[in-house]
């Protein structure tokens, strides 16, 4: 940046850049003209799926209480922006009935690769939560209701510090073989860097298939976009494919009960940014979720963690 | 569907696409420059003397201090000549100034400077609202500093703003930046920073612009100047290295906001680059602990909160 004279201000509105800049607004299939398409990088995937942890992972962690109906009015408009998975509760009990009869369609249950977090958490070693977990996601097969499941500290753990990519795999492994549709891969604490993501992705990798896993990233030291783009970019040599599935929260909410004042989640908003950017479809509409962004942030009276919230709206 | 449910067979992971990383990385730090230039509040003298020493004591090899500009425009950095002459001077430290003209240039050297920086973009539009003249007007005017700085012996750095979007022009073209790179490296700028000024960049576009540029300059002579503005700096950053980049500009606390967008950051925060250079293994040089101890110490000379997540995570509050 040169010497700016504070006059300076007769630049391009928000509007005209959303307008100009095709991968600050909505990514449809076939908009970038053929030139731009084939200049993006190679070896990523054409379409990412976003999974929507807001409701839940966000507003757990934040310490202002929701009202009941500002969190509905709130997934509302989270279901209109194009995000296919918005995860709005989390249980693990084996009287999980109720959610089902409550409607639920999907569960997910909550592992993690350190048994110091294990037992932390949920009160029992990694061996006795698969049994746990065991119960509850062939239950759910048979009612023909798809888990979900997450293995926490997998790139470093709050208490015992580094974890092997070898541990990660074990428990992915356990979770997906028991039936879960997909494994979620948590850098709990944000420590992950894109080394360590791509050694322990690596290792995940050669026992479960690319289209089984997701990442989800916490930018508690500013690392979450450099490490999803580097999960994107490791690639299943054999079928050429990668991960595609990467978990998000609207505005970056929640913070970090591990590190008090820290951020959490990897906004949503930035998150779209960068895979517009990149050309690869999300189906999702970045004005509206920066609308539902805006909307949470107003109600929970907390500034957002989005850097394109931040950027669009003060413009 | 239970059949898929056994354990596979192992396959080969390719991480081809990722490139070979850089070993070594040498940060620019722009906090007392580009950084405080950009802040709302001013601070003094011996501030910023002070932060600039505590930089030099966390280990960076280049810390550009101030610019010698007049404080008409800039008065965040009216200072230059009392800041240049008070900081002290490590040895293999690296002090560069940005220079606009060849006034500010002779002033900068008369004070002191053995590295100056000239500043030119790759838009038209923002070169004529920046410093008033065409691209090619600016060429001529940099062209008069670098010949006095060779007969000096003064290093001069380049930047080029606007290397991945302009606030007036919207995108720009790869080819555009590699010319006016081309042009500052044939001219005699050892080093070429790439900005993207506005931060609206993300990784692909970063490849784009960076494969054109090096195929007019050496990728030794080439630096990345990220702004976090949509928070895509270290992402982008991190596309740079895997293209072969190793020198990276960034800012302590993330300091320096927009004066494009109000209310959006700026630089890409030195603590947030460090922790994943570290990380990654790349060697930097720098002490993550001592530079926090500076970020800390000039957010609260400026009364504001740090822009690193780093910061924020390690803070005690």
């Amino acid at each position: 940046m040169g010497n700016v004279p504070s006059a300076v201000k007769h630049c391009l509105s928000y509007q005209q850049l959303l307008r100009e800049h095709l991968w600050i607004g909505d990514s449809v299939a076939g908009a970038l003209d053929p030139a731009q398409e084939t200049s993006q990088l190679s070896g990523l995937p054409e379409f990412v799926k976003i999974v929507e942890v807001g409701p839940r992972d966000g507003l757990q962690n934040e310490k202002v209480i929701v009202p009941t109906d500002i969190k509905i009015e709130f997934i509302n408009r989270l279901s209109q922006t194009g995000l296919s998975v918005i995860e709005v509760t989390s249980f693990v009990s084996s009287r999980w009935v109720p959610q089902v009869a409550a409607g639920a369609t999907e569960i997910s249950v909550f592992g993690a690769a350190s048994e110091s977090f294990s037992k932390k958490n949920i009160n029992c070693s990694i061996e006795e939560s698969m049994g746990k977990f065991e119960e509850v996601v062939k239950s759910a097969r048979h009612m023909n209701i798809p888990a979900r499941g997450y293995v926490s500290c997998a790139l470093g753990c709050p208490y015992e510090g580094s974890i092997t990519p070898q541990k990660v795999t074990e428990v992915s492994k356990r979770l997906y073989g028991m039936g879960c549709y997909e494994i979620s891969l948590g850098d709990t604490i944000g420590v992950g860097t894109p080394g360590s993501m791509k050694r322990m992705l690596e290792s995940v990798m050669k026992e479960i298939p690319p289209g089984a896993l997701a990442v989800h990233c916490h930018d508690t030291y500013g690392q979450a976009l450099a490490n999803i783009l580097t999960a994107l970019q490791v690639v299943w040599f054999v079928f050429q494919m990668g991960i595609n599935v990467v978990d998000s929260a609207v505005s970056g909410l929640g913070g970090c009960p591990y590190a008090k004042g820290a951020s959490g989640n990897v906004a949503t908003e930035d998150l779209i940014y960068m895979l517009n950017g990149l050309g690869l479809n999300t189906g999702v509409n970045l004005y509206k979720v920066m609308e539902a962004g805006d909307f949470i942030c107003k109600a929970v009276n907390k500034t957002t963690n989005s850097k394109v919230a931040q950027a669009s709206f003060n413009a | 569907m239970a059949a898929m449910r056994k354990a596979l067979p192992r396959r080969l992971v390719s991480t081809s696409s990722m490139g070979t990383l850089p070993k070594r990385v040498k940060i620019v730090e722009v906090g007392p420059r580009d950084g405080l230039q950009n802040e709302k509040n001013i601070v003094s003298t011996p501030v910023k003397i002070k932060l600039i020493d505590m930089l030099s004591e966390a280990g960076l090899s280049v810390i550009e201090t101030t610019s010698f500009v007049s404080p008409k425009w800039v008065p965040q950095m009216g200072d230059h000549t009392e800041v240049l002459k008070g900081i002290q001077k490590f040895p293999g430290i690296n002090y560069p100034v940005l220079t606009p003209n060849l006034k500010g240039f002779e002033a900068a050297v008369a004070a002191g400077a053995k590295e100056v920086v000239i500043f030119g973009a790759a838009s038209e539009l923002f070169t004529k609202k920046n410093i008033n003249c065409s691209i090619e007007e600016s060429f001529q005017r940099f062209d008069a500093i670098l010949k006095a700085a060779q007969s000096a012996n003064i290093s001069v750095r380049g930047y080029v703003s606007c290397a991945l979007g302009c606030p007036y022009e919207g995108k720009i073209s790869p080819a555009k930046v590699a010319e006016v790179t081309k042009k500052f490296y044939s001219m005699g700028c050892y080093e070429i920073s790439l900005g993207d000024t506005i931060g609206v960049g993300t990784p692909g576009i970063m490849k784009d612009m960076l494969s054109a540029v090096m195929q007019e300059v050496p990728l030794a002579a080439l630096a990345v100047h990220c702004h976090d503005t949509y928070g895509q700096a270290l992402a982008n950053t991190l596309m740079a290295l895997q293209m072969g980049v190793s020198v990276v500009d960034s800012s302590v606390a993330g300091l320096g906001g927009c004066p494009y967008a109000q209310g959006a950051s700026g630089n890409l925060a030195t603590e947030d680059l460090v922790y994943m250079l570290e990380g990654l293994g790349i060697h930097t040089g720098v002490n993550l602990q001592k530079l926090l101890e500076a970020g800390n110490f000039i957010c609260q000379a400026l009364n504001r909160k740090t822009s690193s997540k780093v910061a924020q995570a390690t803070c005690k509050l």
